[in-house]
């Protein structure tokens, strides 16, 4: 059929099956846009800034597991983007970005509104294109789709000269890819996957060390049969949180740096750490030289490069975790699951020991207070986005979360702004769910102007404001490591939250006491608006446990204790 | 601990031919903070690909990284860490007049290379050796006062 590049662009949005694409227009993008006004294959979000827009393509690609699409013009509108590009990437997630780019007649001659975008891209995307024909549009576009989900998932830029989307050629969108240098491996090697059920078999202390690639294989309902099977205690990373359930009683928690004490105490105790889907990043390991160290590594991974980067491992099996732990399953067949009972109850005892607690208040709301109270008011119905900071760890730390996809934040890149506009696109893909985004007064502000995005589109995301007057997790590390210096931390000056929320269309609510927050909650859950929910938590509380950067993940600082729990 | 000795390696990267693929390449050892000796780069006869030669240098682990890093390259066919193998560079080197024109010639001749070239003020040479070869080369070559020696990056090919 012939069509204009722009259509084409419609054409192959609509055959992935993407149903909302996110994005701003402008002046090397108003081809596409002109479809875009002209089709109903899919809805399009405008955003109040591209950031945001690639966020949103990013919640909604967390939440479902499908493809992100986001749609930005050259320029400064792609250099927008780069920051949500780069928060895709760190973190795995599939997304298409799409951004028009100068004609390509004036590509190099400093145009209006020129820049390289796939220059500025390649360290932050897993592969980028410039279009340079409309005849090879359409297989980059396929080619686009299919390596963001395949192999190790990531987001693709597709540049687009201006002139490509107006010139007319025939479109025929391929039905496969094949790509001679890229064949990801899904399979594990089948003598490496016997070894490690070996090395499970005959551990004394081992350890499910379960990471965000368990959440994007779809694999959880297998690790808790791997779990469940072998009776082998585990701890999750902050991408993890959901893959065992709340309730899981192997489950021990989250490890790293706010991990809790059993988590912690585990990964420095035990022999076998079987990894799954996880990269031991540096918040993870504390100091590497103590990390695990009397423990022999299994590591599952679908990308080599993250296998012996930062620890050595005696068995490496480069696979998709769907896969290997499929083939792992049967052979596990009568395991002796007595042999780690004395492991599991030593671990107990450290959980009985220091129990991830806080001091409770009757005069101030506490964060992680507000956190379990969410956790009980809206539990299984909610997904829950956050931001970066303080909240973001007391969220992962206190929420009772029971199953993947439900818990999305920005773990590599750590984007303050992430959580709203990743509401948005979480709403969007769920809207039967209530969808609260766990912020802070510093990190609200950063992506604010999605107020107006919210309201317009009627897309009723809860903004529950951990307020304490702080860059708090800044303020924290001033406290521990800065002599009290609060340099540029203080939050005093502050927005009129309600009227702000109430200006953009949305609904505000102050809230100060725990009867106000029980009300809050549940008058937003019946609002079909979007709303800020300010809540007054203490100014000085620290997460806790810490470990200090640097150190080893057993020398924590740890939370005062509780009577009676 | 023998793990993080620093060593030299030749490594060939055959990428597809397609624009910015050197780009690609030459960022992902820069972006992870990996060091470049030499690098040469040709399409490879009758077909679509190219043939990169990278000469680096680092430790077992770094260098196994390098290898993954660039494997995951979408236009990254293959890597190849050479082990066994036959590895040269050309040089070109441009001596005054003044010069012995048959000492150069000796010269050149003992590193794989001979005169290619001779002008109204300058000699031209040309020579093809292994890498450390070529700086004793180099070295040598010095007493002649050359005005410019131009190095070519190393091509390796697996015995």
């Amino acid at each position: 059929m012939q069509m204009s590049g722009a259509q084409m662009v419609c054409e192959a949005i609509i055959a992935e099956g993407v149903t909302t694409v996110f994005g701003y227009p402008g002046g090397a993008i108003m081809h596409v846009y002109d479809e875009i006004y002209k089709q109903e294959g899919f809805e399009h979000i405008l955003n109040r800034h591209e950031q945001a827009s690639v966020h949103a393509a990013d919640g909604y690609a967390r939440a479902t597991g499908d493809v992100g699409v986001a749609m930005v013009t050259s320029g400064p509108g792609f250099t927008n983007a780069v920051t949500g590009l780069a928060t895709a990437y760190m973190d795995s997630i599939p997304l298409v970005v799409i951004s028009g780019q100068v004609p390509s007649q004036l590509i190099g001659t400093d145009g209006f509104q020129e820049i390289d975008a796939v220059g500025i891209s390649r360290p932050c995307t897993k592969h980028n294109f410039l279009v340079r024909s409309l005849e090879e549009l359409p297989r980059l576009l396929k080619e686009a789709f299919y390596i963001a989900r395949s192999g190790r998932p990531g987001p693709v830029l597709i540049d687009i000269p201006k002139d490509i989307t107006v010139d007319i050629g025939e479109f025929i969108y391929p039905d496969s890819v094949d790509i001679p240098t890229y064949k990801p491996t899904y399979k594990g090697n089948k003598r490496q996957i016997e070894k490690a059920v070996e090395a499970m078999k005959s551990a004394k202390k081992p350890l499910l060390y379960i990471g965000g690639g368990v959440v994007l294989s779809n694999a959880s309902d297998l690790v808790r049969e791997l779990a469940q099977k072998t009776q082998i205690p585990a701890v999750e990373t902050l991408m993890a949180r959901g893959v065992l359930g709340a309730k899981n009683p192997l489950l021990l928690g989250m490890l790293g740096m706010h991990g809790n004490y059993a988590s912690n105490m585990a990964m420095s105790e035990t022999d076998l750490v079987i990894s799954l889907g996880a990269r031991f990043d540096d918040r993870v390991t504390g100091k590497l030289s103590e990390f695990a160290k009397y423990a022999d590594i299994i590591h599952v991974d679908i990308d080599a490069a993250n296998i012996g980067k930062l620890v050595d491992v005696d068995y490496p099996i480069v696979g998709d975790i769907t896969e290997v732990v499929e083939a792992m399953l049967p052979q596990l067949d009568g395991i002796d699951t007595d042999r780690f009972e004395a492991w599991r109850n030593i671990l107990k005892r450290y959980d009985e020991l220091h129990p991830q607690s806080f001091v409770d208040s009757d005069d101030v709301i506490k964060p992680q207070w507000a956190i379990e109270r969410i956790g009980e008011l809206v539990g299984e119905n909610a997904i829950i986005t956050s931001d970066v900071g303080q909240h973001q760890m007391w969220a992962a730390q206190h929420y009772p979360f029971d199953r993947p996809r439900q818990w999305i934040n920005s773990g590599g890149l750590g984007t303050m702004g992430f959580g709203f506009p990743a509401a948005l696109g979480v709403k969007k893909a769920f809207p039967e769910k209530t969808v609260i985004n766990v912020t802070g007064d510093g990190s609200i502000l950063m992506n604010m102007q999605e107020l107006v995005t919210a309201a317009e589109y009627k897309i009723p995301v809860i903004n529950l404001i951990l307020n304490n007057h702080f860059l708090g997790m800044v303020r924290q590390w001033q406290t521990f490591f800065y002599e009290k210096r609060y340099s540029e931390t203080d939050l005093t000056f502050q927005p009129n939250w309600k009227a702000l929320a109430e200006a953009c269309g949305g609904i505000g609510y102050d809230v100060t006491t725990k009867e106000e927050f029980d009300a809050a909650i549940k008058d937003a859950i019946e609002q079909d608006k979007v709303c800020f929910m300010n809540v007054a938590v203490n100014r000085f509380e620290d997460v806790l446990p810490m470990v200090p950067s640097g150190g080893a993940l057993f020398n924590m600082m740890l939370p005062q204790k509780v009577e009676g729990k | 601990m023998e793990n993080s000795i620093n060593e030299r390696r030749v490594i060939s990267v055959i990428v597809l031919n397609e624009s910015s693929v050197l780009a690609r390449i030459t960022a992902l050892f820069a972006g992870r903070g990996y060091n470049i000796e030499s690098l040469t780069v040709a399409p490879i006869p009758n077909s679509d690909m190219s043939h990169i030669t990278i000469a680096t240098n680092g430790s077992a682990k770094v260098m196994e990284q390098i290898t993954k890093q660039l494997h995951k390259l979408i236009p990254v066919y293959k890597v190849i860490e050479h082990e066994e193998m036959v590895e040269k560079e050309m040089v070109l080197a441009k001596f005054p007049i003044t010069e012995h024109l048959s000492d150069v010639g000796a010269l050149c001749a003992a590193y794989n290379g001979g005169i290619v070239n001779v002008g109204k003020e300058m000699i031209i040479a040309m020579v093809a050796d292994e890498p450390n070869r070529i700086k004793h080369f180099i070295e040598a070559a010095q007493r002649y006062n050359p005005c410019e020696i131009i190095r070519g990056g190393v091509v390796a090919i697996e015995r």
